[in-house]
């Protein structure tokens, strides 16, 4: 493989592994916050023993959120230079502002979260939390706002052969931007309100039959956790569709790939699932269950309208971009050779069925440990908390593909060319890459991956513990301190 | 003052921010088994940063994103010219990081003295590798006209870079040590200080060593006064130390810190990175910039922003300002 091949690959590794974490982070801890809302306001302890639990399993998450984020960052200088010098005047803006508006506010106000516990008095303490939950927002934020300017470049115009930013305003109300925020803050809590759903689920059930002092905590949680994942899940789909329809104007071979469309059609339908070889990249042989004229619908809010096919889409892209790449010895063997336009028909196709079914298959669960745990009911069949459990992986998959979805639907570009806005920002992914060893990159790739796969099973490890040990795991007993206070209420 | 000399400034403030915060973390972490004889003992020091090292850290991701928005060829030069380094340091913080937080989660011996040497081990590398990146940065690399690294992997480890290397951790340790004696009491406290006041002299040789190789080649006369002035808070805070007063002296050492990157960042501009090939291939603070326009817009949120987080990770300092001791460790609870 050449530098190109495994920057990507590295790339693609290291942003879905640290995307396990974000979500979870971003979802829990707002709700969390809001469990310790809940205890300040009405001194219930249940409340507190939420705050508590769901609290330790959130650190032991965010631990890895935030090493493995540092990484994301570094590695547009180490793996993609050429990407970094090109767009850094516009790129960077939004990255920097990330570190100085969110990050700070997020490690130091988790800081005192975790050990203020006796230190602050109880608002203070709740208002840490909500810092420290809002700042993982708006880090999203500015992250999304980046890569949004990527999937589609504002406010910037070309100087001297490098986009120039013009309008920071332009870059952060991105359309792009403000379609993909609401989106993936709710992929994120859709995801911690499977955790919730999943792990109340099991612990309720386990207590079925004892009056568990503890029961309350997981009932409450289930509520929460269901609610929560149906209201995400209206709103990734009110969002996922505008995103739609802005990518059938922003970039139309993402969409026509992901529906491996090669003929323009007119009426276009939507297909469901596919059988036969996508892979093929003429995409002939393939057979699909439609839905008359729904391609239509969700592209242009018309049943009768025209969709481009990928074939029209390729004229059309190399009579825009070239046919060829350019004869330059930076881009190594890829130097002259023809541009393909097509992204890889499978993963683009899947991708897109993964998000949306998986996405469906969580807020399902949310749904029906809500009717199960109406009135005061408790669930006494073993398929249910073995169903919650196992769809706690659900939207971890669905955010995974819509991600792997997104980002290679896009190439060959790094930066997608705007058609109808900025002229002339745009940059292959082959042009971005850094003129290193491949040695070095190897290193990386395999140093990085193999300690993310340690450091993954330790997590899962830890989780589990924290997860089986319950309320009595995260509260500890009483202690006689015998000059009084004398311990701290947290310590590592 | 241009917006790109201010932006230069920035920059070096945010390194200088990291050396000083992240300084005594890492210093902290490299003392553990050294100044930590039993297990409460070390988590006495763990906890001494316990709060605060993780917003410490986020120094180091607001110095390298400010760089990448105000001189993206600066970080993108640097940043894949030192790729291996780098590369150490990621791995290490990225396990210490977590070691911090898993530690405790687990009561077994084992278990503790595993993540142990994962802090300690991730306490010695990253300031290596800081120090390495910054001397590198100062010293130049052989860039050409792209301002791609010329030559191997290696490329950025010679002698000098070494020196600043050792530089770095010279400096974490005694900073570590003399912030352990501010924040600890009792025999753990006592047992800081003297090491201290013992480490500090050899300790802090890398650093000094690397200060007059930088001034020797490309220094002016007032940064030979910054490097005085190093000089002096330097003895300064080995005295502090041992007339016991632990606070001064860690104020100290901060100013040595803060004299020594003015002098080597001073000596750099009006470069970024140079280029030993020739001059013509140099990164300098108005080719490597970014256009006016986003420097004006990253002047004001970094007029906004950067106040505030000086205000409330302050407030951080002040709310676990106590001393703590084997007294105030509560017994481990696990699942």
């Amino acid at each position: 493989m050449d530098v190109l091949q495994l920057a990507r690959w590295q790339f693609g590794i290291t942003t879905v592994y640290h995307f396990l974490m974000v979500p979870l982070t971003i979802g829990l801890s707002v709700l969390v916050a809001g469990m310790q809302t809940a205890w300040v306001r009405t001194g219930e302890p249940r409340y507190y023993k939420m705050t508590k639990f769901w609290g330790k399993l959130l650190l032991v998450n965010f631990a890895m959120g935030v090493v493995t984020g540092i990484v994301q960052e570094f590695q547009f200088g180490m793996n993609w230079n050429a990407y970094s010098r090109f767009v850094g005047d516009v790129f960077g803006a939004p990255l920097a502002m990330e570190g100085l508006v969110a990050f700070f506010v997020e490690s130091t106000f988790l800081g005192l979260w975790i050990f203020g516990w006796d230190r602050l008095p109880k608002k203070v303490h709740l208002a840490c939390a909500w810092a420290f939950s809002l700042a993982t927002i708006a880090s999203a934020y500015f992250i999304l706002a980046a890569n949004s300017w990527m999937q589609h470049p504002v406010g910037a115009e070309i100087v001297n052969g490098k986009p120039t930013l013009r309008s920071i305003w332009a870059v952060l109300t991105n359309n792009t931007a403000l379609a993909a925020i609401p989106h993936t803050i709710a992929g994120a809590f859709s995801v911690a309100a499977a955790f919730l759903v999943g792990i109340g689920g099991w612990h309720l059930w386990r207590k079925r039959r004892s009056d568990d002092e503890h029961r309350s905590v997981w009932r409450s949680s289930i509520r929460l956790g269901g609610w929560t994942g149906i209201i995400a899940f209206a709103v990734l789909a009110i969002t996922g569709d505008t995103q739609g329809k802005l990518m059938f104007e922003q970039q139309p071979m993402k969409m026509a790939s992901a529906e491996a469309l090669c003929h323009t059609e007119q009426p276009a339908s939507f297909s469901i699932v596919a059988i036969g070889d996508v892979t093929a990249q003429n995409c002939e042989d393939v057979k699909t269950f439609n839905v008359p004229a729904l391609l239509s619908f969700l592209a242009h809010n018309d049943f009768r309208t025209e969709v481009k096919g990928v074939e029209d889409l390729v004229t059309q892209y190399q009579a825009h971009y070239g046919t060829n790449y350019p004869d330059d010895p930076a881009l190594g063997e890829l130097a002259g050779k023809p541009i393909d336009y097509v992204p890889n028909l499978a993963v683009t196709y899947w991708g897109f069925r993964i998000m949306i079914g998986f996405g469906a298959i969580s807020a399902g669960t949310g749904l029906l440990a809500l009717w199960l745990t109406r009135r005061g009911r408790i669930p006494d069949t073993k398929w249910f908390p073995r169903l919650a459990l196992l769809s706690i992986a659900t939207p971890f998959i669905g955010n995974s593909a819509g991600w792997i979805f997104t980002e290679m639907g896009r190439q060959p570009f790094v930066v997608v060319p705007n058609p109808s806005g900025v002229d002339g920002v745009w940059m292959f992914t082959a042009q971005a890459v850094s003129r290193i060893s491949t040695g070095e990159v190897w290193t990386s790739l395999l140093a990085l991956t193999s300690l993310y796969a340690v450091l993954g099973v330790v997590e899962v490890f830890l989780m589990r513990r924290y997860v089986r040990g319950g309320i009595d795991g995260v509260i500890p007993p009483e202690q006689n301190d015998e000059e009084g206070k004398k311990t701290l209420a947290f310590a590592y | 003052m241009s917006l790109e000399t201010i932006w230069f400034c920035v920059i070096v403030l945010f390194w200088l921010g990291y050396l000083f915060l992240e300084g005594f973390d890492f210093g902290v972490g490299m003392l553990l088994p050294v100044l930590g004889r039993d297990d409460t003992e070390r988590r006495v020091l763990i906890n001494t940063i316990g709060p605060v090292w993780d917003g410490n850290e986020v120094w180091l991701i607001v110095a390298a994103g400010a760089m990448f928005a105000a001189f993206p060829s600066w970080y993108a030069s640097l940043f894949s010219a030192a790729y291996l380094p780098l590369l150490l340091v990621l791995l290490a913080l990225i396990g210490r990081g977590v070691a911090f937080e898993y530690r405790g989660k687990v009561d077994s011996a084992r278990w503790r003295r595993n993540w142990d040497r994962v802090i300690v081990i991730g306490s010695w590398i990253p300031p290596l590798g800081v120090g390495l990146l910054l001397t590198t940065t100062v010293l130049g690399l052989p860039l050409d006209a792209h301002g791609n690294r010329v030559g191997g992997a290696f490329e950025a480890v010679r002698w000098d870079t070494l020196l600043g290397a050792l530089a770095v951790v010279g400096f974490a340790l005694v900073h570590g040590a003399a912030f352990l004696a501010l924040k600890t009491a009792g025999e753990l406290r006592e047992r800081a200080r003297v090491f201290a006041v013992r480490a500090l002299p050899v300790a802090l040789l890398p650093l000094f060593g690397l200060l007059v190789v930088v001034q020797w080649r490309e220094g002016a006369l007032w940064t030979l006064v910054a490097l005085l002035v190093a000089a002096v808070a330097a003895v300064s805070a080995w005295r502090k130390l041992v007339a016991d007063r632990d606070g001064q002296a860690f104020a100290a050492l901060g100013v040595t810190i803060a004299a020594a990157v003015v002098t080597l960042f001073g000596a750099l501009y009006p470069d970024v990175l140079p280029s030993t090939l020739g001059a013509a291939n140099s990164l300098t603070v108005v080719n490597a910039a970014s256009s006016p326009y986003t420097l004006t817009v990253m002047t004001w949120v970094g007029a906004f922003g950067a106040p505030a987080v000086l205000v409330y990770q302050g407030w951080t300092y002040w709310v676990f300002r106590k001393r703590i001791s084997t007294a105030h460790i509560p017994p481990v609870h696990t699942p």
